[in-house]
C-alpha cells in the first residue's frame, strides 16, 4: 500500500518573521486589491541571507553625502542593475555577471598625458586611502537609490598620469570581451561602452573611482573591479568595469548619446527641468518608497558642482 | 477560463512574498503590460484556428479571452494612474498629451474599450453581425498600437516588442485563407 508522503518541507512554511508581520500586511491590504500588491513593498527587506558578501575592504573614513538617508539594502543595490553587457533586464547582471573575471585586471591610462600607465587593480586599490561615500544615485529612468560606495577621488588617479594642457576630456571604456561579457554579442549598444567627463568634472572631489560597496569588494554586476561614480549625473555616465581611460582634447562621442542623441546628452546632469522625451524627470521613485519624490537639480549636489556649468543653459538638454 | 487570471494571481502572490525585485511597482506595471499583449494575441487565435486548422472549439472562448485582455489593459492603465503616478493629475495629463509612447498605449486601451462593451449578445444583435465584426477588427489596431507602445518603452533592446509584432503579423496572415474562402462564396 502506498504510504502518504508529505510534500511540504520545513522550508515551505511561512517564515516566522513574515508570519508575525501578517497583520501589517492585512492592514496594508485593506487599501484594496491594488493596495495589496503595493502593501507588500516593505516585505523584501525581510528575506533572509541578504547581507553583504565578498572580501572586506579597509576603509579609512566614512562620509555621508546623502543627507543622512538610509542606504538601500545590499540586495536591492546588487540585483537591480543596468549593465547591458550582461543582458538588458535589470535582474540579468546579478544572475549572469559570474562570467566576468575582475582579478587579475589592468587599466590602461593614456592619451594626452606625460606619464601613460598600465595599472594593476592591486595598485589602484593602494593608490589612495579608501573611503566610504554614501551618495544618492539617480538613474535616467527616474528611479533612484542611496548607495554606500567605497573608493577614492578620481583626481588622485588623474594626478598620477600628469595630463598635458591639451587634455580637456577623459574617456572611460568598459572592458571589451564577449567571452566575459556575453551581452556584447548582441548589438543593442555600440561596444565597448564609452563614457566621458570634462577634465574639471573628472577632478571634482565628488567624482569617485568606486572599488567597493557596503565595505566589500564591488560585486561584478555593479561594475567590478572598478567604475566611476559621478553623483550629480544620471547613472549611465558612470562607466563600469573600466579597462581603459584616455585623455583627449576633443569631446568624444559617448555610448548613449550615439544610441539616441535626442534622449541622452553628453553631460547627463540630473535636471528636473529637462524631461526625457518619453518621461518626466521632475520626480523620481526612490527604491523602497511608494510615493515619488521631487528630483533635485544636480541630484542635490548643486552647491558642489553648479559652478562648473555657469555658461550652460539649464533648460537645454545636457 | 480561470487560467487567464493565473498571471494576475501570480503577480499578487509574488507581491505577497516580496518576490517582485527592488522596484515592485515597475515590475507589476511591466508584467500587466506583457500579459495584456499576450492575452490579446490569444484572443486572435480562435478564428484562424477554425479556418486554417479546422479546430472550432476555441471559438467559444474568444469572447472571454478578449474581455480579459481588456481587463488586463485597464488594470495596466489604472495601476499607472493610481500607483505609479498616484493620481498626479498634472503629470498624467502631460504624459497623455506630450509623450507619444504613452499616447499610443492609451489609444490602444481606447480601441479595446468599445470591443469589451459590445461583447454581449445584445450588442451583436443591435449592431448586426457584419457591423459588429467590422468594429471588432479594431483589435488589430489595438495590437499594433500596443506593440508600438512597448517598442517605445524599451531603451535599446527591441527583441520582445519585435516578437509580439511577429506573433500579431502571423495571426493576421493566418486569417487570409478564411477571407479568400468567404470571398469565393
Amino acid at each position: 500500500m502506498a504510504r502518504w508522503k508529505p510534500d511540504l518541507r520545513e522550508a515551505d512554511a511561512t517564515p516566522e518573521a513574515l508570519y508575525l508581520r501578517r497583520r501589517e500586511f492585512l492592514k496594508l491590504g485593506a487599501a484594496g486589491a491594488i493596495g495589496a500588491a503595493v502593501g507588500a513593498l516593505p516585505l523584501p527587506a525581510l528575506a533572509g541571507a541578504d547581507d553583504p558578501t565578498g572580501e572586506v575592504l579597509q576603509v579609512a573614513r566614512k562620509v555621508d553625502m546623502a543627507g543622512g538617508e538610509k542606504p538601500n539594502p545590499w540586495k536591492s543595490v546588487t540585483t537591480y542593475n543596468n549593465f547591458y553587457e550582461f543582458g538588458t533586464d535589470k535582474a540579468d547582471p546579478a544572475q549572469r555577471a559570474g562570467t566576468l573575471r575582475p582579478r587579475p585586471w589592468t587599466v590602461a591610462v593614456d592619451g594626452e598625458v606625460r606619464k601613460p600607465l598600465v595599472l594593476g587593480i592591486e595598485e589602484i586599490l593602494k593608490m589612495a586611502p579608501l573611503e566610504e561615500r554614501i551618495y544618492r544615485f539617480r538613474c535616467v529612468e527616474a528611479w533612484s537609490m542611496v548607495v554606500p560606495w567605497v573608493g577614492f577621488p578620481l583626481a588622485e588617479l588623474v594626478k598620477r598620469v600628469e595630463p598635458t594642457s591639451r587634455a580637456k576630456y577623459v574617456v572611460f571604456q568598459t572592458l571589451l570581451d564577449p567571452e566575459q561579457m556575453p551581452g556584447q554579442r548582441s548589438r543593442v549598444l555600440e561596444w565597448p561602452y564609452t563614457e566621458a567627463l570634462r577634465m574639471d568634472e573628472a577632478v571634482n572631489p565628488l567624482t569617485l573611482v568606486a572599488v567597493g560597496l557596503y565595505g566589500r569588494v564591488l560585486p561584478n554586476q555593479n561594475g567590478a573591479p572598478l567604475r566611476v561614480v559621478i553623483p550629480w549625473k544620471y547613472g549611465f555616465k558612470g562607466a563600469k568595469s573600466i579597462a581603459r581611460m584616455r585623455f583627449l582634447e576633443q569631446q568624444p562621442r559617448t555610448t548613449w548619446a550615439i544610441m539616441a542623441p535626442s534622449e541622452y546628452g553628453f553631460y547627463g546632469n540630473v535636471n528636473p527641468a529637462v524631461d526625457h522625451p518619453r518621461w518626466s524627470q521632475a520626480k523620481e521613485r526612490r527604491l523602497g518608497e511608494f510615493f515619488r519624490r521631487d528630483t533635485l537639480p544636480f541630484n542635490g549636489y548643486g552647491a558642489e558642482v553648479a559652478g562648473l556649468y555657469a555658461g550652460l543653459d539649464p533648460r537645454k538638454l545636457y | 477560463m480561470g487560467a487567464l487570471l493565473l498571471p494576475l494571481a501570480k503577480i499578487g502572490w509574488d507581491a505577497f512574498r516580496g518576490d517582485l525585485g527592488a522596484n515592485p511597482i515597475e515590475a507589476v506595471q511591466n508584467r500587466l503590460g506583457f500579459w495584456t499583449l499576450t492575452i490579446l494575441a490569444l484572443s486572435l487565435v480562435p478564428t484562424p484556428a477554425r479556418d486554417v486548422l479546422g479546430v472550432s472549439w476555441p471559438q467559444r472562448l474568444r469572447r472571454v479571452i478578449g474581455v480579459t485582455a481588456f481587463a488586463y489593459a485597464l488594470l495596466h492603465f489604472l495601476f499607472y494612474v493610481g500607483v505609479d503616478k498616484f493620481f498626479d493629475g498634472r503629470t498624467i495629463a502631460q504624459d497623455l498629451t506630450k509623450r507619444p509612447f504613452l499616447m499610443v498605449g492609451f489609444a490602444a486601451l481606447l480601441c479595446l474599450a468599445p470591443l469589451a462593451i459590445t461583447s454581449t449578445d445584445g450588442w451583436v444583435m443591435r449592431l448586426g453581425y457584419r457591423r459588429w465584426k467590422l468594429l471588432h477588427r479594431l483589435a488589430y489596431l489595438a495590437a499594433a498600437l500596443a506593440v508600438v507602445h512597448f517598442a517605445w518603452r524599451v531603451k535599446a533592446d527591441p527583441t520582445r516588442p519585435l516578437l509580439f509584432a511577429a506573433v500579431f503579423a502571423i495571426l493576421l496572415a493566418s486569417r487570409v485563407p478564411g477571407w479568400i474562402r468567404a470571398a469565393r462564396r
